[in-house]
């Protein structure tokens, strides 16, 4: 085929304690969708953030149309025509769409005012290109995630991009938003652009990429042919080991009631919700992005309160706890966002997992260092979590073993409900049927569990029965048999349909 | 090699820089080594050290207390006036109550109301400077019989050849790292600083946090009026003017950050009693005594840029 435009030889970082990158080599030709897949920490991020010239790297070079080149920093990385369109969003949100396409790079007069007219010009030309449905001057805040992401996207056209780095740019799309990226992407390639796609959704790298690198632990596994290849050879390479039981469902055996609530409602976020989970349950809970199921479990913990609607805890009402009375009575939640909720991510796994419970891991308010290490130590190794110590900072570790961490912090005090948000969002293959077992293992132990996921399967693979939000309320309940993918889908839409007319 | 040097310097700079300019004024001002001069230098600290004990807790979650420069001010006038008044005694509970009470307030505003620590706290900082006025009626006032009085002990005295005021300043910076060290309420101080969302999600209670840290800063800056109304033996209405920056520096300087979640208590110590070193050692080498508040902006504004260097490190890292 066609020569590479872009080549990374041998390229090394080490970062202190970790060899991020081990001497990798790969290659974007024009017009194809690679994708870049490997475990959490297997060093996809720190290569793209080489690409884009965000980390220096310690050895190797990238060679870009047939020169090595030195990238400087992100600005200098678009204007060479290297893109990278983050998992979050870099964009400004009270700057207009044109502002922000050519956002560090305005076009501007000798005396440094912005030519508005040449930028409007310019935007308007690339956000034609992509067919996007709004114009240059709105305002980047008002925008959904999708069309926020079609604004990144225009700067691939803005800047006449060759090489265009999508980080997991699905996450947090819709079905018809996701159809409609892949239509853009496939309009990119057409027009020559090499396209880096790093994602954990298998389904859509086969859908969509052309070839497959595999990156384990900061080396190449290899790079195949995706029409050659089947999803159980890419898993192989990814973790070392073939997946074939993927979901574990715990066995049925419930007690009493732990948690009910009546009609709790909460203005613009949820309304008149109303179920029950009982001992060695799993249950499930089902709805797009916006449903208002992370507001329900967070005023269900006491981080939000509730307007109106009762708890009841055991069978006895309670008053709306706060977070503390939450966790004494031996509710845990484990929360959407484990950078932002659940961990303080200078501190190591010791401390981290002690926070909830100080009061356990102290005498007359003196901490009991020497608890704590025998806490830590039980679930470091009972949750096989990889640290270099207990007091490693949990920002140099990777997405699964920080999960772990937040499971171990919630375990420990062992408590009667578990309330987990979106427990393997962003993490690895093998993290993420580690916990699947480990939710089955808790229910069985006597755990009401209630998992929250935007992912059927999993929803499906590890509930007992599963409820469906729509728009802040419980809009379904299905049980057995008609747990099927088709009935949620269903439920959510048919509710949204509904609702329009 | 040029990597490590680099994060010696950016790990190390300050220290070394500090250590070069020690010997270049010992060099020159045969009188900075001197154990007379280096225990005056320690008495001086030991009032900005003792403020700087709480202001450290309030900066390690993240706020600022800006308002105990005229703190100072006030609670030395309520000392010495209500020892003359009162006797010594009464007039030490009122301090220290005094302090714990405009600590509360600011706790209030910032931990539980929610308001910006900045504006509070500056805000706190313009009403004491009336109230000290009010409270004086623009007078100084002056220890009576300040050569019988046992209140003298805090300022001027000496035990065991070292002068009291350190002794007690060394006394709660060790009370104030064990506190801030092993016990839960400092664990939760560095949480709050860390990660205030993620300390919520876990069941610490952020606003009693924030607020018993604006009452520890009240309770220390009363034990700092104690010393000083002792030394002086009598207050200004200006007495604790640019303190709450001085004290600021230093704790910054020890490389506390001023994000929040990371620093401590001896690097507060360390980095109070490197900034008295280097005011002292300006003066001795002849610059006017005013040149201490360039000293303080240059301190200021460096830790700060490393700080912030040290963070863009990481994030990038």
């Amino acid at each position: 085929m066609n020569a590479a435009i872009l080549k990374v030889k041998g390229i090394t970082k080490v970062f202190p304690g970790v060899k991020a990158l081990d001497n990798v080599s790969f290659d974007i030709r024009p017009g194809e969708v690679h994708a870049l897949v490997g475990e959490n920490g297997a060093g996809k991020s720190t290569l793209m953030k080489v690409l884009a010239g965000l980390h220096k790297p310690d050895g190797g070079e990238i060679i870009y149309q047939g020169e090595p080149i030195q990238v400087a920093g992100p600005l200098d990385a678009r204007q060479k025509g290297i893109l990278l369109i983050h998992q979050e969003l870099s964009l400004s949100p009270e700057l207009s769409v044109a502002e922000n396409i050519y956002l560090g790079a305005w076009p501007t007069n000798r005396f440094g005012v912005l030519k508005k007219r040449e930028l409007r010009r310019d935007a308007s030309r690339a956000l034609e290109a992509l067919g996007c449905g709004f114009g240059p001057d709105v305002r980047v805040g008002t925008l959904s995630v999708a069309m926020q992401q079609m604004v990144e996207i225009a700067r691939a056209e803005a800047f006449s991009a060759n090489v265009v780095i999508f980080d997991e740019p699905t996450a947090s799309l819709t079905d018809n938003e996701k159809d409609q990226l892949f239509q853009t992407i496939r309009g990119l390639k057409a027009r020559g652009v090499g396209i880096v796609y790093i994602s954990h959704k298998m389904d859509e790298i086969f859908d969509i990429t052309d070839r497959i690198t595999v990156l384990r632990d900061g080396q190449v596994q290899g790079t195949v042919e995706t029409q050659d290849t089947g999803l159980n050879q890419v898993t192989r390479m990814m973790i070392g080991r073939t997946l074939d039981a993927y979901f574990v469902k715990a066995k049925e055996m419930f007690g009493a009631k732990v948690l009910s609530v009546d009609g709790l409602s909460k203005n613009g976020q949820f309304s008149d919700v109303s179920f029950s989970v009982r001992e060695g349950e799993v249950l499930g809970l089902y709805g797009l992005v916006g449903a208002g199921r992370s507001e329900l479990v967070e005023a269900i913990f006491g981080v939000r309160r509730a307007d109106a609607g009762t708890i009841f805890w055991k069978g006895a009402p309670i008053e709306l706890p706060t977070p503390r009375q939450a966790i004494d009575m031996g509710m845990a939640l484990v929360p959407e966002s484990r950078k932002e909720q659940g961990l303080v991510l200078m501190m190591g796994g010791r401390e981290n997992t002690s926070l909830p419970h100080l009061k356990q891991f102290s005498e007359m308010a003196v901490m009991s260092r020497s608890k704590e290490l025998a806490t830590y130590e039980k679930y470091q190794s009972a949750l096989a979590i990889k640290t270099t110590g207990p007091d490693q900072a949990m920002s140099q570790l990777s997405g699964g073993n920080q999960q772990k961490f937040v499971l171990a912090k919630w375990l420990c005090a062992e408590p009667k409900l578990i309330i987990l948000d979106e427990p393997t969002r962003g993490i690895d293959v093998g993290s993420k049927s580690a916990i699947h077992e480990l939710i089955a293992e808790l229910a069985e132990k006597g755990l009401a569990v209630i998992v929250i996921s935007s992912e059927m399967p999993e929803v499906l693979g590890v509930s007992h029965r599963v409820l469906t939000m729509s728009e802040g309320a419980v809009v379904a309940e299905f049980k057995g048999d008609d747990m099927t993918e088709e009935n949620l889908i269903d439920a959510v839409s048919h509710h949204r349909g509904s609702d329009a007319a | 090699m040029q990597q490590s040097i680099n994060t010696v310097l950016r790990r190390h700079g300050l220290i070394l820089g500090f250590l070069v300019f020690l010997a270049a004024v010992a060099l020159s001002a045969d009188a900075f080594l001197t154990p007379g001069n280096i225990l005056d230098v320690l008495r001086q600290v030991s009032i900005t050290g003792m403020m700087a004990l709480g202001v450290t807790f309030v900066v390690l979650t993240g706020r600022l207390d800006l308002s105990v420069g005229s703190l100072l001010t006030l609670l030395t006038v309520i000392v010495v006036d209500q020892h003359n008044i009162a006797g010594p005694f009464p007039a030490i509970i009122m301090t220290l109550g005094a302090g714990i009470l405009i600590g509360a307030f600011n706790g209030i505003l910032v931990g539980f109301v929610g308001l910006n620590a900045l504006i509070v706290t500056l805000a706190m900082l313009s009403f004491l400077q009336g109230l000290v006025l009010f409270y004086s009626g623009g007078s100084n006032v002056n220890v009576q019989d300040a050569q019988n009085t046992w209140f003298a002990v805090f300022g001027r005295g000496d035990f065991l050849g070292l002068p009291v005021p350190v002794i007690l300043f060394l006394l709660g910076a060790i009370i104030a790292g064990l506190v801030l060290q092993y016990t839960t309420f400092g664990r939760r101080v560095y949480a709050v600083g860390g990660n205030e969302t993620a300390s919520v999600f876990s069941g610490v209670d952020a606003r009693w946090t924030v607020f018993w840290t604006y009452v520890l800063s009240g309770l220390t800056t009363g034990f700092a009026a104690i010393i000083m109304g002792s030394r002086v033996m009598g207050a200004q209405n200006t007495i604790g003017q640019g303190y709450e920056l001085t004290v600021l520096a230093g704790v910054i300087l020890g490389g506390t950050s001023l994000l929040g979640g990371s620093g401590s208590i001896w690097r507060t110590v360390i980095g109070i009693s490197m900034l008295g070193f280097i005011q002292n050692g300006l003066l001795l080498l002849g610059f006017a005594y005013y040149v201490q508040w360039l000293v303080t902006w240059a301190v200021i504004i460096i830790a700060v840029w490393i700080d912030l260097g040290a963070k863009r490190g990481r994030v990038f890292a």
